[in-house]
Formats: structure tokens, C-alpha cells, sequence
């Protein structure tokens, strides 16, 4: 395949610069809907009755395509990078919510009593007895939004050049080129391959109590996002 | 009758969990399998209706191999209950009893018209017949699973540890439930418990396995308790097994005395003639009040605000020895008070007297065993020892 | 000028309501795309789930399908069938179902592991067959996992179908790539919330057959 790795000049990335661009385009919502996410689902855990409205309000958001989400944006962000990056925030935000509520509920209600009875304040026996027992689910959850992200960064080629590593795929149409079009699909699938080795890698390191190989499989990412988590592999 | 012949079940990576077992299973009783976790009951259970195949050995269902029965064929002729009911969610109590009939072909109405009478039968109220599962307590939803697996009427009834997972009083309610209403139908039923108490209670015959599936003992429930095989089954019956034997011996045969039974107007030469230094009071009708000290009611009328209280009483001929003594222990005097099914007192019994009872029924179930014994010329049959010993007597 | 003056100029533009380019037209081609695709997904995907999720086997092909799933992009997939195979309904089809299996697939296994096995031994205990076993026992008391698979998927085609009109296609996706090519906002903003309202018009479809089609025994054991 000739020219595999000979971007056209008007992308103005080389190949590694692409990939670095899909990265920093598809992690930083992630990072931005984690961090959102984590003291909303507490509010959820706390105030029982929030968290069906913030359910609903989730699974609406989340039915909204990628490109109706950008294109509405546009109008306020611009054709830049933060148009792509905020519903891929909100995505992320909305897998992740039930993700943590669900995990940090399914605590055992024996161990919380324990760790209260052992004098742990409300703050301390989150921080350590209902986060690391949630640690599992709450990456399950960030393997299904990261996922996610990493495929629809690509869709930003749409609203003028803001896909990264799908902006090849413009240029495969535009120059009829098709191998630009395998280039960008395995490098995004390799990409997305590499993320979620490198997370289940974080879960042994944060659960070294857990036994290997559980968690994995795709029960826990089911379960811990409460919906089927390929829902967002694709837009 | 079901034999079990020598049966091994061995799984592929070593395990034994049933050894060599043999067990012949009478019509018309209850058959308890018990024994502690990983002794393999609910394997032995479960290969009777062929959810687990035997490695070894066969198990004969009237005369035949069930090997050569159509499995489907041969399930349907058992009914089978498990823990926790097993109900199905999607389906109301109706249409769950109606499982069964439904798939042998009755139509809608008939088998819907069976459920509702088999709902009646295991007490369950008819308004809950539209109801779904999750609505019902978990002692109803047994009693569903009961109802259930009784729908097309099997002669055979596999029951896996089905009170195990409710509280004691409705376990309780449950297991009186069952022998009434194996005393109606006659049912031949294989029970597993890992509860010794609820396998004394029930069982007509029980089977103590040990751990890695072999025979401890299979015995009436009388005979385990008098006579354990060996440490293994004398350890699993616990500490009071003769306590608990005497629920098996009957107390009709208790000699009741009314000397000490005065009415609360009664006249001082009433009470002295009376050699006991405490005496039951009753009022006009019959019942039991209280007792008094003899001296104290000699001097005078009874006072029958402070009278000693006189306990639960017994009903002779229908509660057993151990009712009779345990009414007599926790007496104030140490006496037990007789009465019959109204409630009326008709006398009352010495802890000596009903010591000197237990004496003499000891005595009489051994010669019944040595009786038994040189008939058969081996270990006594299983109807046999229920008749000597059960006595007619609700344990 | 905010979004609601283009979503409200769009909507009362006359011409958007007539021809091939009207939205009854859009909207009914949109909506073929994602029935056609969600059927074939589902004969291939349903069957799969329900024999591998009764049977227990299969687990780690489930697994391993669902995390190359997830890593496939879907519009990446999309136009690389569409520069290799050309243009045309079939070629389109392609990427639809082969993102849309997945979810369908992996819920369907999930849903059906996931039953409780208590009634299921009771059922296989009571002679019951094991086809009966898997439709009248396990599949009830699946169903609204199955639907959510089933609803992700429908979710997803729409999704992705609005995207395939980068590549030539029609549905509602014309709106937003013509407009932004004709540098046309108003378009491009009533597009948007045309396939906004016909993924919202999904879940209600999908809520509307759960509450049809799932015995209430099991959706109120759920809650």
C-alpha cells in the first residue's frame, strides 16, 4: 500500500502529530466528564430523589447524535477543537454518572456500617471504602466513555477539518486515495485498543484485591454503566 | 418405590460427591436426605429426576431403570421443589401453579381451574391467584413452589432444601403444612435438609450422608436418636438427642392423679385429703388457674389473685413424653397439668411419675427392636419401626 | 440569531416540506435505513445471543467481540466501505450492521446469563424442554435487557446513518452536510434537531415496547 503514511499537505500533521491530536481530542473529555462526574454522582448518591431525573436528562442526552450535537455548537465554539470536545465531555459525563452511582451503591451495606462503626467520617469513608470498592465499575464506566471518544473525535472531520485522525478520511474521498481511509481506521482502533489495555492495566494497579481477568469481560462494563456499553462505540 | 442401587457420581475433575450410595426409598412416606454441606444429598436428589446423571450404579422408579425413561417424561412425574421457590417472575401464581398441566396438554380452563384448588389445598388465598411473585412474602412464594410442583399430581415429590431460606416461624408453618398434606395425598417424597431438627420432624425414614457422599445411617427418626450408627452421626444430632427421642414416645400412657385438684370454692376437707403440698385450682368449668400452697388454701378460701402459675399444659395422647416433661419442668411445683382438647384439667403428673414413663417406654422399644429384629433377621424395616416407635404422636 | 431562530426559520420554510429533499421524505428514508439495518442486525444478533446466553458458551468470543466493537470508529468504517465497495444502499448497509450486532449481541448474552437460575432448575426440574426453557422462562425475564441492547443499536444506526450522508446518502444527514457545504446554517441547525427528535422519537418507541411487551411481574421485580 503505497502512501500509507503519506499524509496530504492540507492537514497540516504529520502522521505521529494526527495521532497526538485524536489523543489530546478524545482524553480530555474524558478527564473533563470524570471530573464532572464524580461529585454530580455523589449529589445522586446523597439525594436519592435526584438521580432518576439526572438518569432521564442522561439517556436523552445521550441519544443525541454526535454530528446534530456539533453542528449545534458551532454556532457558539466555532469550527474549532472545543466544538468537538464538549459533547464528547458530555458523553463521557453521562456514561460515567450512572457508572459511579451504581458502583458506590452496590457497596455492601455491611461494609459501610463497619467502616462507620470504626469511626470513619462521612468524607473518609468515601475516599476510602466506597471509592476503591467502586474503583472496578468506575473504570469499566471510563473504558466504555473513552472508547467512545477515541471513534467520535474522528466524526469532528465533518464540521472542517477538526477529526484528527478522521480527517484522513475526508482526504481518502477528497483525493481518492482509500488507503488514508484503512490508515485512519486501524490507528484509531489501535489507539482505542492501546487506552483500554492501558486502563484495565490501571485497575489491577488500583484493585490489586481483585482477581485477574474478572471485571474484564464485558458483564462488569454492562453493569456498570447500566446499559449495553457498546451503545457509544459508534455515532 | 424409587432404589437407588450403588450409585457413584464422580466429576471430571475428581470429585466424588456421592459414594457407592444405596437407598431404597418407600411409597407413600418421607424420605429425608441430610447431612452437612458437600455431602452430597442434593447431588443423590437430583440424579432421581436426572438433572445429574449417576457415574455409576442405577436407580430403579418402580421396578425400571430411569435411564430408559424419556427425561422429559420422567420429570414430569415428579414434582420438584427448591429453595427460594424458584417462581417464575413474568408469570402470575395462577398461570406459575399451571405450568406443568399446561405443558401435559390440559387446557386453559381446566388448568387454572386445578391451580385455584391446589392454591386452597396449600392454604394460600385465592385473591393472591392474580398476583405476581415479587408480591408475595417468601413463605407464600413456597407455598406456590409447593403448589406448584404438585399441579399434575406426580406420585413422586423432590423437595431441595425448601424451608431453608425463611424465618423460623413460617419454616415452622411450613413443615406442619407439608404433613397435613402428606397425610391427604400419601405422596412418595425425597426431602433434603442440612437441618437435623427438620429432618427428625418430618421424616418417616431419614438418611444421614457424610461428607463425600457415603451412607452414615438410614434409619426411622427414633432409632437415630436411640441408637446413632456411629460418632459421626451421633455428633450431628447434637447434644440433647435423648430429649429429643421422647418426642416419639406417646403420653397417653401417663398415670394422671386429680387428688391434687381442687375448684377455687372447694372445702377444707377437700384440700386436706390431698397429700400433695401443692394444689391446682380450677374454676367452675374445669380450667386450670393456678396453684396453691396446701397450707395456705387449708386455712382458708383460695385466694386466686395470688395463685402460682400453672404453665402451659398438655393434652395426653396427643402431645408427647417430651411435652409432658418439659410442662412438668417448668412448673413451679414440678408437676405437669393434663388437660383435654377443651382445655378442661384431667389431672395432673409428677416429674417422678413421668421419669418412671419414660422407663418403661425405653424398655418397651427395645424389645420391640429385639422383636423386630428376629423376625427379619436383619436391621428393622423401616414401616415397622415407625409403627414402634412414632406411636401416633405429632412430633 | 441563536440556534431557535434557525430551527424556527427551518421549520417555516415551505420548501422544506415538499419533494425528495422535503423532510417527509428525509425523514422516511432515515427511518428505512435505521428498520432495515436494525433487522438485519437483529436476525443476526438475537439468534446468536439467545443460544450462546442459554447455553453458557461462548463467553469469551462475546468478550473479545465486544471490545473489538468498541474499538471499531464508525465513520472511519463507514467511508472506508464506502471509498473501497463505492457508493449504494448495500455498501452502507454494510457498516450499520456491523456496528449494530455487537450491542445486540453482547446485551441479548448478557441478558440472558444474568437470569436468575433458580427458575430455570425449577423449569429444567419440571420437564420442560430446553427450547421451552429458553422462550418462556429466560427470554421474559430477559427482555427489557435485550430491548436496551436492541434500543443502543437502534440508537447507534441513527446515529451513524446521519453521518452517512457524507458519504451520499440520503436521510436526514443531508440537511447537515449539504448545509454545511452551502455554508447554509439554518439547515445545518434544523438537520440537527431533526435527528436529535428521531433518536428521542426511539426511546420512546423502545419505552412504549417494553411497557407493551414485559410482564409486569418482571418490570416491577426490577425496580
Amino acid at each position: 500500500m503505497n502512501g500509507f503514511f503519506d499524509i496530504p499537505s492540507d492537514l497540516q500533521h504529520s502522521w505521529p502529530g494526527l495521532i497526538g491530536l485524536h489523543v489530546r481530542e478524545a482524553l480530555l473529555p474524558v478527564a473533563a466528564g470524570l471530573l464532572l462526574a464524580l461529585p454530580l454522582a455523589q449529589l445522586c448518591v446523597r439525594l436519592r430523589w435526584l438521580y432518576a431525573p439526572v438518569l432521564g436528562v442522561t439517556t436523552v442526552l445521550y441519544a443525541i447524535p454526535s454530528l446534530a450535537f456539533f453542528v449545534v455548537l458551532i454556532d457558539y465554539t466555532g469550527q474549532t477543537e472545543l466544538t468537538v470536545m464538549i459533547p464528547l465531555a458530555v458523553y463521557s459525563l453521562v456514561v460515567l454518572v450512572p457508572a459511579i452511582v451504581d458502583a458506590v451503591r452496590s457497596v455492601p451495606q455491611e461494609t459501610l456500617a463497619a467502616a462507620t462503626a470504626m469511626g470513619f467520617g462521612p468524607v473518609r469513608r468515601y475516599l476510602q471504602v466506597q471509592l476503591p470498592i467502586a474503583a472496578p465499575a468506575v473504570i469499566a464506566g471510563l473504558r466504555v466513555a473513552t472508547a467512545s471518544s477515541i471513534s467520535l473525535v474522528s466524526v469532528g472531520a465533518l464540521i472542517g477539518n477538526q477529526g484528527a485522525l478522521g480527517n484522513l478520511l475526508a482526504a481518502a474521498q477528497k483525493y481518492d486515495r482509500p488507503e488514508l481511509a484503512v490508515n485512519s481506521v486501524l490507528t484509531t482502533a489501535a489507539l482505542a485498543i492501546l487506552c483500554d489495555a492501558l486502563l484495565v492495566l490501571l485497575r489491577r494497579v488500583l484493585t490489586p484485591w481483585m482477581p485477574r481477568g474478572s471485571g474484564g469481560g464485558p458483564r462488569a462494563a454492562a453493569a456498570a454503566s447500566q446499559r449495553p456499553e457498546a451503545e457509544v462505540a459508534a455515532r | 418405590m424409587i432404589r437407588i442401587d450403588s450409585v457413584t457420581k464422580r466429576y471430571p475433575d475428581g470429585t466424588v460427591a456421592v459414594d457407592r450410595l444405596s437407598l431404597e426409598i418407600p411409597d407413600r412416606s418421607i424420605t429425608v436426605l441430610v447431612g452437612p454441606s458437600g455431602c452430597g444429598k442434593t447431588t443423590t436428589l437430583r440424579m432421581i429426576n436426572r438433572m445429574v446423571e449417576p457415574t455409576e450404579g442405577t436407580i430403579l422408579l418402580d421396578g425400571q431403570d430411569i435411564q430408559r425413561r424419556p427425561v422429559t417424561a420422567l420429570r414430569r412425574s415428579m414434582g420438584y421443589v427448591i429453595q427460594n421457590a424458584g417462581l417464575f417472575q413474568h408469570r402470575t401464581i395462577v398461570d406459575n401453579i399451571a405450568t406443568v398441566p399446561r405443558m401435559l396438554g390440559w387446557g386453559k380452563q381446566k388448568s387454572r381451574a386445578r391451580a385455584a384448588e391446589l392454591m386452597e389445598r396449600v392454604g394460600l388465598d385465592s385473591a393472591l391467584a392474580k398476583r405476581y411473585p415479587y408480591q408475595l412474602s417468601g413463605g407464600q412464594q413456597q407455598r406456590v413452589g409447593v403448589a406448584r410442583a404438585l399441579a399434575a399430581d406426580p406420585p413422586v415429590l423432590l423437595m431441595d432444601e425448601p424451608f431453608s431460606a425463611v424465618d423460623p416461624v413460617v419454616r415452622k408453618g411450613l413443615q406442619d403444612e407439608l404433613l397435613r398434606l402428606q397425610d391427604e395425598l400419601g405422596k412418595t417424597i425425597v426431602f433434603v435438609t442440612h437441618d437435623i431438627d427438620e429432618a427428625i420432624k418430618l421424616g418417616t425414614t431419614v438418611a444421614v450422608l457424610r461428607e463425600g457422599g457415603r451412607l452414615a445411617q438410614y434409619a426411622p427418626p427414633a432409632e437415630l436418636l436411640s441408637a446413632p450408627a456411629d460418632g459421626f452421626v451421633e455428633d450431628f444430632l447434637g447434644a440433647d438427642r435423648g430429649i429429643r427421642r421422647l418426642s416419639f414416645f406417646s403420653s397417653a400412657a401417663l398415670e394422671l392423679t386429680v387428688d391434687p385438684v381442687i375448684t377455687a370454692d372447694a372445702d377444707a376437707g377437700r384440700i386436706a385429703a390431698s397429700g400433695t403440698p401443692h394444689l391446682l385450682v380450677t374454676d367452675a368449668d374445669g380450667r386450670p388457674l393456678g396453684w396453691a400452697e396446701r397450707r395456705e388454701a387449708a386455712a382458708g378460701p383460695v385466694d386466686t389473685e395470688r395463685l402460682l402459675p400453672h404453665g402451659r399444659p398438655f393434652v395426653p395422647g396427643t402431645d408427647s413424653l417430651r411435652a409432658a416433661l418439659d410442662c412438668a419442668v417448668l412448673s413451679p411445683t414440678g408437676w405437669a397439668v393434663a388437660v383435654d382438647g377443651t382445655g378442661r384439667v384431667t389431672g395432673v403428673v409428677s416429674q417422678a411419675t413421668i421419669a418412671e414413663a419414660i422407663r418403661t417406654a425405653h424398655t418397651q422399644s427395645r424389645a420391640e427392636a429385639a422383636r423386630q429384629a428376629g423376625e427379619t433377621g436383619e436391621p428393622r424395616d423401616a414401616d415397622a419401626a415407625d409403627r414402634a416407635d412414632k406411636a401416633e404422636v405429632a412430633p | 440569531m441563536n440556534v431557535l431562530t434557525f430551527v424556527d426559520a427551518f421549520f417555516s420554510d415551505s420548501a422544506h416540506w415538499h419533494g425528495y429533499d422535503g423532510i417527509p421524505q428525509r425523514l422516511l428514508e432515515h427511518v428505512q435505513y435505521t428498520l432495515l439495518a436494525l433487522a438485519l442486525a437483529a436476525a443476526i444478533g438475537l439468534p446468536a445471543g439467545l443460544l450462546t446466553g442459554h447455553t453458557g458458551r461462548g463467553g469469551n468470543a462475546i468478550a473479545f467481540i465486544a471490545t473489538a466493537a468498541r474499538a471499531l470508529p464508525s465513520f472511519g468504517l463507514l467511508v472506508l466501505i464506502v471509498v473501497t465497495l463505492g457508493f449504494g444502499l448495500l455498501p452502507v448497509m454494510i457498516p450499520l450492521v456491523v456496528l449494530a450486532v455487537p450491542p445486540i449481541l453482547v446485551t441479548t448474552y448478557e441478558a440472558v446469563r444474568s437470569v436468575d437460575p433458580a427458575p430455570v432448575d425449577a423449569a429444567r426440574g419440571m420437564g420442560m424442554h430446553e427450547s421451552r426453557i429458553l422462550f418462556q422462562v429466560e427470554l421474559p425475564v430477559a427482555l427489557p435487557l435485550i430491548l436496551s441492547g436492541l434500543r443502543s443499536a437502534a440508537i447507534q444506526i441513527v446515529s451513524t446513518a446521519t453521518i452517512a450522508a457524507y458519504v451520499s446518502l440520503g436521510g436526514l444527514g443531508r440537511y447537515i452536510v449539504d448545509g454545511l457545504y452551502q455554508r447554509d446554517y439554518e439547515k445545518v441547525v434544523g438537520g440537527a434537531t431533526l435527528v436529535a427528535l428521531l433518536a428521542l422519537a426511539t426511546i420512546a418507541v423502545f419505552w412504549a415496547a417494553g411497557r407493551l411487551a414485559v410482564s409486569p411481574g418482571v418490570r416491577r421485580h426490577r425496580t
